[in-house]
């Protein structure tokens, strides 16, 4: 296990390394994935050993940062399923990023896109590991740090510049939500998280409040729950491809990790507010987050917005747990913790799948822009399955593994609905209610951005010279598409296991809930059972007899082809499509209230008579309300007030020294009172 | 006869009696309208007149396009595998319970839909726009409806739920049953492209939904979607027959059992047709955008349901 | 309830055909026994107007009433060329209608019949010679049969569909 730890360290660095080390070719390309390749297959044979074998992992590195505590690293099976996630999805990501990194072909950003991928994949790595509050957050810092270069990669964009900002900003406000978590946790005593779990006993209940929301706050901003996801619909579309896929797939997970890790396993859970304050920002993160995807036609911030989704989703899922968990149901907990981690894999595996598909398009045609794309099937054959995939998948269709997870969800929120407190009753059926809204728009969501891009007719001259990518970028994706299909029909085996993992935290005495009947998941007390694997032969098997029943029985007239019928219209052009905007239209309707789109429509008329109309032109925006109400003011609020400060910034040595001087005479006044030594 | 006989044999008596389904509704509506009609079996002439017809695909059509036909007939056939419709305990019941057939019929609209924007037709793409719009808000009533149903038969599989309601019968006619039938009844509507929500017989491509999505097939490509639609009814009369009123269903695999079980469903489903060509008769279409305010109202009804269940358990 | 008391109180009002005009159904060429045998019982019919003055659509319209009741021989009208086996044609082909027209005969499957309806459609009517006018149906798409009539009866358009169906037996 020791030995897979320094592999999974010494490949990311070597990778890092070799990215600086070999200029901007594809030596340099290629050895720096093939690092992080090595590192991340290190990474999941250590999370394997521990999820699968059982085995124990743990190592004090005292020497690192010693005078003030030390690092400490543990793997217990809540950090492996997360560490196996976060190189699940690196692997195929880096192997991708070899072929992508073409872009940058003799430029200094493809050594900084090779090194800071691996320095942010290595931390990434060890935020599950981390054992302390020093460790842990040092390698989150770290996790930010190389993340916000690494967004930063096309800086000669204005819009990658602001997102940077926004996302820079928003990571330092957790960080700092983070670090007054951890400092008031260690109130009860210092050291490694066994340490903190302990005196985590001893605190008084408005410091565990205090706690839990300041790490609510600080986790929720990493993850992107609303209303503190702001920077992912920026940051996300503005990174790299490979590196977006990352993000969306790893490091918002780490967001859920740590919300995990400090209410359930270090504060030991805590009152049902906890869980139902969670429960209610995930379900409202979920429908704005999905809302907010529709109304987008860039197909990186649409997927940026799902990914606010589905985190809101895991976060019902987290919350559930956490309110089962104090209301005394446990079997209850287990299923709903079960549920959010089974997605958080699901999600992490289709969500980078997606992104990956997207940066594929972007690197095809040079755009982002489903109304300017379109017919992309034909030139690029590969990428258009495995995104329907993709698709399929985060759409909740069975038999993939998105239908799987969403069906633990809602299976575990009923239980809810016979607790004791007729608030948390009804706070249940509105979560099921917002649910399954949630996955009925993903889909409509997804037929969009599948159908837009990919179907009918080239919009635009680069859509239609579109040309399939590499090997390497393909191979990436097939290896996560082949890996959704393999967590949907092996859901039987995959959930006990992450029962068995989640149990002791919620207080289950003795083994585990196993969840499972033979090929089939089943939920406690025999209230509901399905089988993936069944559901995918069964559907495998109909489909495939109606094939050849119709092949065998129906007309033997060749196929002709002609041409679309448009009421015997003379010619077609891809004006004539329909569009993103058009597709997304009846539900901004329906919405509006949550929208509230401004539009504006300007009619130029003929100079001689309004009856003759020369030109009219429609504008429309969405701006999301909390930007808007929310955002916009804090933002005015803090330059007004810098702007004040400004003033003691006067340039004058004089005034300097001066502050100087006063605040010496102040400390030294502070100690004579106080009688400090 | 072996249990894992009965799922095929499920499957083909729905496939039997699907496009007799829709033939019936047709005929029940010209007799309302004061005219002889089709006989009820016409639909069969016509899939069979249409598999033998030559298939005229468009040259900005895709794979997808061919490959859609099958994937949505398939799902819809796999969902009646799982729908008790003769017998309970049904042998899938292990393999999926309601939300699975929910989950299957969302596969086939969204390869339907997929498939309207495919030929790149405006039609197709303004099909495809508001058949998801409607899938996607008829979604919460549908899952709030199952809970209520799974919450007072104690599990959301589908054998469980029908065997329940046989098992004590005044259960039928709790008020969160009766709530749930009435929201579930406003789906089916929704789903199935039927008035007032979408009317089948249309011909102006601006008021429709589901048939401006399959505008461009011909030949057995139609054919299967024809089907698939009709077994779509067909699934979601036998859930309002089955799981609200299940007497009939056979409880052994005995013939005469099954005979009865056979006679039963086609009664409960003329009843239905029935009743949904009088409600054809009588609503006109509403507006697109009145159907999200239909749909509410239906919602509104499921969340009663889960409510009275929940307090009257 | 005051709908379905009129709907009793009416009854069942379709008429059974009659025998028609001979004279008015003109059966151009044989079809082939295999479309016959397939369109028998069950016909999409897809009604194209190439620029007619709509008398002809108001007779076709009555096609699908109550009196005469297409539906009951197994005729549907259809939404669109891809699900019709008939093509229903009126009027003068226009010159803007001719391509429409064309396109619409190219969209359907095979096998496919025609059925031109109207003075319009077989001589060009009371437009003949016109600057708009293209030419006459059958110099555009091939034609099976055509019903004379302007307007014809509906009864005479049914006819002349049941005449393409079974080719002789009027």
């Amino acid at each position: 296990m020791r030995a897979l730890f320094l592999l999974l360290i010494a490949g990311y660095a070597s990778g890092a390394a070799a990215a600086l080390a070999l200029g901007s070719g594809a030596l340099s390309r290629w050895a720096s994935a093939l690092g992080a390749i090595v590192g991340a297959s290190a990474g999941l044979a250590l999370a394997a050993g521990v999820c699968i074998r059982g085995a124990t992992f743990s190592l004090d590195a005292p020497g690192f940062f010693g005078p003030v505590g030390g690092m400490a690293f543990t793997l217990d099976s809540l950090g492996a399923v997360f560490l196996a996630l976060t190189s699940l999805v690196a692997a195929p990501s880096a192997l991708y990023g070899a072929g992508y990194a073409r872009l940058w072909e003799g430029r200094p950003a493809l050594r900084q896109v090779g090194f800071m991928l691996n320095v942010f994949l290595l931390t990434m790595s060890l935020v599950p590991l981390a054992d302390g509050t020093l460790t842990f957050l040092l390698v989150w810092e770290g996790m930010s740090l190389s993340s916000y270069f690494l967004v930063m990669t096309e800086s000669d964009q204005p819009e990658v510049v602001s997102a940077g900002q926004w996302y820079l900003a928003m990571t330092q406000i957790g960080l700092a939500c983070l670090l007054g978590s951890f400092l008031l946790l260690q109130s009860g005593g210092p050291g490694g998280f066994s340490a903190l779990r302990a005196a985590a006993l001893t605190l008084p209940p408005g410091t565990r409040d205090a706690v839990f929301a300041l790490a609510l706050i600080g986790f929720g901003s990493k993850a992107g729950l609303i209303p503190l996801h702001v920077w992912l619909p920026r940051a996300h579309p503005a990174a790299p491809s490979h590196v977006s896929a990352l993000m969306s797939g790893a490091m918002i997970k780490m967001g859920i990790y740590g919300l995990l890790r400090v209410s359930l396993d270090l504060l030991g859970g805590g009152p049902a507010w906890w869980g139902g304050l969670v429960l209610a920002l995930g379900a409202v993160s979920a429908l704005l987050g999905v809302l907010y995807a529709l109304m987008e036609h860039d197909l990186k911030s649409l997927l940026a917005y799902h990914s606010v989704e589905n985190i809101g989703l895991i976060t019902m899922g987290v919350g559930a747990g956490l309110l089962f968990g104090s209301l005394q149901m446990p079997a209850a907990a287990t299923l709903a913790l079960v549920a959010a981690l089974y997605h958080t894999v699901n999600h992490a595996v289709f969500k980078a799948l997606l992104f990956l598909g997207a940066g594929a398009v972007l690197h095809a045609t040079g755009m982002r822009d489903m109304n300017r794309l379109g017919g992309l099937i034909r030139g690029m054959p590969w990428t258009a399955a495995l995104f329907l995939v993709g698709s399929a998948a985060i759409s909740g269709l069975p038999p993939l593994n998105g239908f799987v997870s969403e069906w633990l969800l809602f299976q575990s929120l009923l239980p809810g609905i016979g607790a004791p407190s007729p608030l948390v009753a009804v706070l249940m059926v509105l979560s099921l209610g917002m649910l399954a809204l949630t996955a009925g728009l993903c889909a409509a969501c997804f037929v969009k951005a599948f159908g837009i891009t990919f179907l009918a007719i080239p919009r635009s001259p680069e859509a239609a010279a579109a040309h399939e990518v590499s090997w390497s970028m393909r191979a990436g994706m097939v290896v996560l598409a082949v890996a959704c299909l393999v967590l949907s029909i092996g859901a039987f085996e995959i959930v006990p296991r992450l029962s068995s993992f989640v149990a002791p935290l919620v207080g289950v005495a003795g083994p585990a809930p196993s969840f499972s009947v033979g090929l089939a998941l089943q939920t406690p007390g025999g209230f509901a059972r399905m089988s993936p694997a069944l559901v995918a032969a069964g559907l495998a098997l109909v489909v495939l007899t109606a094939w050849l029943a119709v092949k065998a029985f129906a007309s033997r007239r060749p196929v002709r082809v002609g041409e679309t019928w448009g009421c015997g219209r003379v010619v077609q052009t891809p004006r004539m499509e329909y569009t993103a905007t058009a597709f997304a239209e009846p539900l901004r309707r329906i919405f509006a209230a949550v929208y509230r789109p401004s539009e504006d429509v300007s009619i130029d008329f003929h100079p001689d008579s309004r009856y003759f109309v020369q030109s009219i032109s429609y504008h429309s925006a969405i701006v999301p309300w909390f930007e808007r109400y929310l955002y916009a003011p804090v933002i005015s609020r803090i330059r007004s007030w810098s702007e004040r400060v400004l003033a003691l910034q006067s340039g004058s040595a004089h005034a300097y020294l001066t502050y100087l001087v006063l605040a010496l005479v102040l400390l030294l006044g502070w100690l004579v009172v106080t009688g400090q030594p | 006869m072996s249990p894992w006989l009965l799922g095929p044999v499920q499957a083909a008596l729905a496939l039997l009696l699907a496009p007799g389904l829709v033939g019936a509704i047709r005929w029940m509506k010209a007799r309302l309208q004061n005219r002889s009609g089709a006989p009820p079996w016409q639909p069969y002439l016509e899939l069979r007149k249409l598999f033998a017809k030559e298939v005229v695909v468009s040259n900005n059509a895709s794979w997808l396009f061919r490959a859609a036909p099958f994937i949505v007939f398939g799902s819809t056939v796999a969902v009646t595998l799982l729908v008790p419709l003769l017998a309970v305990p049904l042998p899938f019941d292990g393999a999926g319970d309601l939300l699975v057939v929910v989950y299957l019929l969302l596969l086939g609209t969204f390869f339907l839909a997929l498939a309207g924007l495919d030929p790149g037709s405006p039609f197709g793409g303004m099909g495809a726009s508001r058949e998801m719009t409607v899938a996607a808000l008829a979604e919460p009533t549908m899952a709030l409806a199952i809970f209520a149903l799974a919450w007072s038969a104690g599990s959301t599989n589908l054998g469980h739920i029908a065997a329940r309601v046989l098992a004590t019968p005044t259960e039928a006619l709790a008020p969160g049953h009766v709530l749930a039938f009435a929201a579930i009844f406003v789906v089916t509507l929704a789903e199935t492209g039927r008035l007032p929500v979408d009317n089948p017989a249309t011909h102006l491509e601006l008021t429709m939904i589901h048939e401006a999505m399959v505008l461009e097939y011909s030949g057995r490509y139609l054919a299967l979607i024809e089907w698939a639609a009709a077994l779509k009814l067909l699934v979601f009369f036998t859930l309002l027959g089955n799981l609200f009123a299940p007497w009939g269903i056979a409880a052994a695999l005995t013939p005469g059992a099954l005979l009865w079980a056979v006679l039963t469903l086609v009664l409960k489903l003329l009843a239905l047709g029935g009743v949904v060509a009088l409600v054809e008769t009588h609503i006109a279409k509403l507006r697109l955008f009145r159907v999200p305010e239909l749909l509410s109202a239906s919602f509104i009804l499921a969340l009663l349901a889960v409510t009275a269940s929940f307090l009257l358990r | 309830m005051g709908l379905l008391s009129k709907i009793l109180r009416t009854g069942i009002v379709t008429e059974p055909l009659g025998a028609g005009d001979s004279e008015v159904v003109h059966l151009v060429r044989e079809v082939d026994a295999e479309a016959r045998r397939l369109f028998g019982r069950a016909l999409g019919i897809r009604e194209v107007d190439s620029g007619s003055c709509n008398g002809c659509e108001i007779e076709i319209t009555g096609l699908m009433s109550p009196v005469y009741d297409s539906e009951r021989f197994g005729f549907h009208f259809v939404a669109s060329p891809r699900h019709a086996d008939l093509l229903l044609v009126t009027g003068p082909v226009t010159r803007n209608m001719e391509v429409p027209l064309r396109k619409t005969y190219e969209a359907t499957p095979d096998p496919k019949l025609v059925v031109a309806v109207g003075d319009c459609a077989r001589t060009c009517g009371v437009f003949a010679g016109s600057y708009a006018v293209a030419g006459s149906v059958d110099s555009v798409i091939p034609v099976d049969v055509f019903v004379d009539g302007c307007p014809p009866e509906p009864t005479h358009i049914l006819r002349g569909i049941l005449t393409a169906l079974q080719s002789g037996r009027a």
